[in-house]
């Protein structure tokens, strides 16, 4: 490769560093910020005294504890319920032939394109007619389940060989030993990945949050932070809404530092079936 | 895992299977799938398939969660068609998604072919372009109405580095509709990149040797080979961004509230209005049925792709 080619080449790349990371650079730069400094122009790409003090603040401002707490549990809950609910079902599926296998099964992958977006209200009035607006359940009930997960397990279930399966039976290991001793450890890896995938998402969800709540009880993270546009009927100045921001961001942007191949893959794993 | 390795060690099934299951165990065998799968069928009843009909019914009533739910026929639809703001939220609709779509797709297919090659740099580039994907849409929406911010925002100031008027990013309605494009485009473009990346590393190698034999140049090799060998993966992708770009909620309700003057106001978020801000919960169903429509087309075209894809396997 030339010089000429070569310094192009790195020229570009810089150019797609900037673009993608220099609104998170400016995110960080500016929850450090005064008031004054966000104000200037031109503005300064550094910071010399940082100001921790957005951050207490934000904490004032709002619940920043309750929320990351209430963002805990609906994420932890979905984990659990999907854990419950996909696991056998997908089993069921890769495993068994029985009357209605087929429908149920086309059923659920066409659930599969079904966005909230699409049935919150539905869902919404559901949900109040049993009082359970403004509760955990309304938050973790409606992903309890998983389509996806359920397909992409399947697909695994399926790919483990019968012999093992026959050699088990043969053994007298009851069906559900089956599921749980051999075919769940063998299918470990799609399970993380579902996880992490499910966690992700979940955690950064702002739409079921926001549509199913009414008051700051159950609220999670992403819609506290995105509360903070309107705190007492204004807007908080843009430096401590980048430091609520930094708060909601952080996390996700050390789990995808220290995981970044499975993050991806996560991630990926429809598109590149 | 020790288990498996037992199994492997075990004889192989007899050629008869031994009568096993006794009488007894097989009605009980017969109910395990059905009992297995009950928690997920419940699920999925309650919060997917009962909603939609609850919305296709409530799409028919004039109600307001106060006062007696009035049957109406199909006034609502006739009301959608008549509805001048409607009309427009489903224009701005439209021209969101088409433009989201091709051009994500389109940068998404320019740095896949640039970043293919399996370098470090390279995964660290893919690794960046990665992160607006993963973080919180909240996140995504602050960051950018900062940088858009008219008179302090960063955007503003590089432009005027370079001499450029500053753009009034998100409180011209000709324009705020392109900025929310603009920032939808930049959070996707690094999944598709990575979708692409690994449709193209699927292309047989002596596909391109052959191509090199015959002299072929980048171009043609790239429209007779690379192109047509990825292209039911872009299909696939285009589909899926599809889907994602109808459902558009967050950005337009957290920076711009579908405003200014109705310029950024998408179908779900007019939805999301109708229904929890005004009230009416018959009117917004009527509006959820179209979309509803609108995403069941493309879920038939991308079934349709999808049982080709098997076929490729």
């Amino acid at each position: 490769m030339d010089i000429a080619k070569k310094i192009l080449k790195g020229i570009f790349n810089v150019i797609l560093v900037i673009i993608f990371t220099l609104p998170f650079y400016w995110m960080f730069l500016t929850a450090f910020k005064t008031l004054g400094q966000t104000l200037k122009i031109p503005p300064d790409f550094y910071v010399l005294d940082p100001q921790w003090v957005n951050f207490k603040t934000v904490f004032e401002k709002v619940d920043i504890i309750g929320m990351t707490k209430n963002s805990i549990i609906v994420t932890g809950g979905i984990l659990l319920c999907q854990a419950i609910t996909v696991i056998p079902a997908a089993y069921a599926f890769a495993r068994y032939k029985f009357v209605g296998s087929n429908f149920l099964f086309g059923l659920t992958l066409g659930t599969m394109m079904i966005p909230a977006q699409l049935i919150f209200l539905p869902v919404f009035l559901f949900l109040s007619e049993f009082g359970l607006i403004n509760t955990y359940a309304s938050l973790i009930l409606p992903s309890a389940s998983s389509a996806f997960a359920i397909f992409m397990l399947r697909q695994t279930f399926m790919q483990i060989p019968e012999e093992l399966v026959e050699a088990a039976r043969l053994d007298k290991t009851s069906e559900l030993q089956i599921m749980w001793k051999i075919m769940l450890p063998i299918a470990r890896p799609t399970v993380m990945t579902l996880g992490l995938l499910t966690f992700i998402s979940t955690w950064n969800d702002y739409f079921w949050p926001f549509v199913l709540t009414t008051n700051d009880a159950v609220r999670t993270l992403p819609v506290g932070i995105a509360g903070l546009k309107s705190v007492d009927g204004a807007a908080l100045p843009y430096q401590l809404m980048m430091a609520g921001n930094v708060i909601l961001v952080i996390p996700v942007i050390i789990a995808f530092m220290l995981a970044q191949k499975q993050i991806i893959s996560a991630f990926t794993y429809m598109g590149e079936k | 895992m020790p288990q498996l390795d037992q199994i492997e060690a075990m004889p192989e099934p007899m050629a008869e299977p031994l009568n096993i299951p006794k009488a007894k165990s097989k009605i009980k065998d017969k109910m395990l799938p059905y009992l297995m799968i009950t928690p997920a069928m419940i699920i999925m009843a309650v919060f997917v398939i009962y909603p939609i009909f609850y919305m296709i019914y409530l799409s028919f009533f004039d109600w307001n969660m106060m006062s007696e739910m009035k049957y109406v026929g199909t006034r609502n639809y006739q009301r959608l068609i008549e509805d001048a703001d409607f009309r427009q939220v489903i224009g701005n609709t439209f021209k969101y998604v088409g433009w989201t779509v091709a051009l994500s797709v389109f940068f998404g297919l320019l740095s896949a072919l640039y970043l293919k090659a399996n370098t470090k740099i390279n995964t660290f580039l893919q690794g960046a372009m990665f992160i607006p994907h993963v973080v919180s849409l909240v996140s995504i929406s602050f960051i950018w109405m900062w940088l858009m911010e008219g008179q302090y925002g960063l955007l503003n100031y590089l432009l005027s580095v370079v001499g450029i008027d500053p753009i009034r990013w998100l409180e011209d309605p000709q324009i705020a509709l392109n900025s929310i494009i603009i920032i939808s485009v930049w959070k996707s473009i690094g999944y598709n990149t990575i979708i692409i990346i690994s449709a193209l590393h699927a292309v047989p190698e002596y596909l391109y040797q052959a191509a090199s034999l015959d002299k072929a140049s980048k171009i043609t090799t790239f429209f007779k080979i690379t192109l047509p060998m990825i292209s039911p993966s872009l299909f696939f992708l285009v589909l899926m961004n599809l889907i994602s770009a109808f459902k558009v909620f967050e950005p337009i309700n957290i920076i711009t509230k579908g405003g200014p003057m109705n310029s950024t106001n998408t179908l779900v978020h007019m939805i999301y209005e109708e229904g929890f801000q005004f009230y009416k919960i018959g009117y917004a169903s009527s509006m959820g049925v179209v979309l509803m429509v609108i995403l069941s087309i493309c879920t038939l075209v991308y079934f349709k792709m999808l049982s080709k894809r098997v076929h490729y396997r």
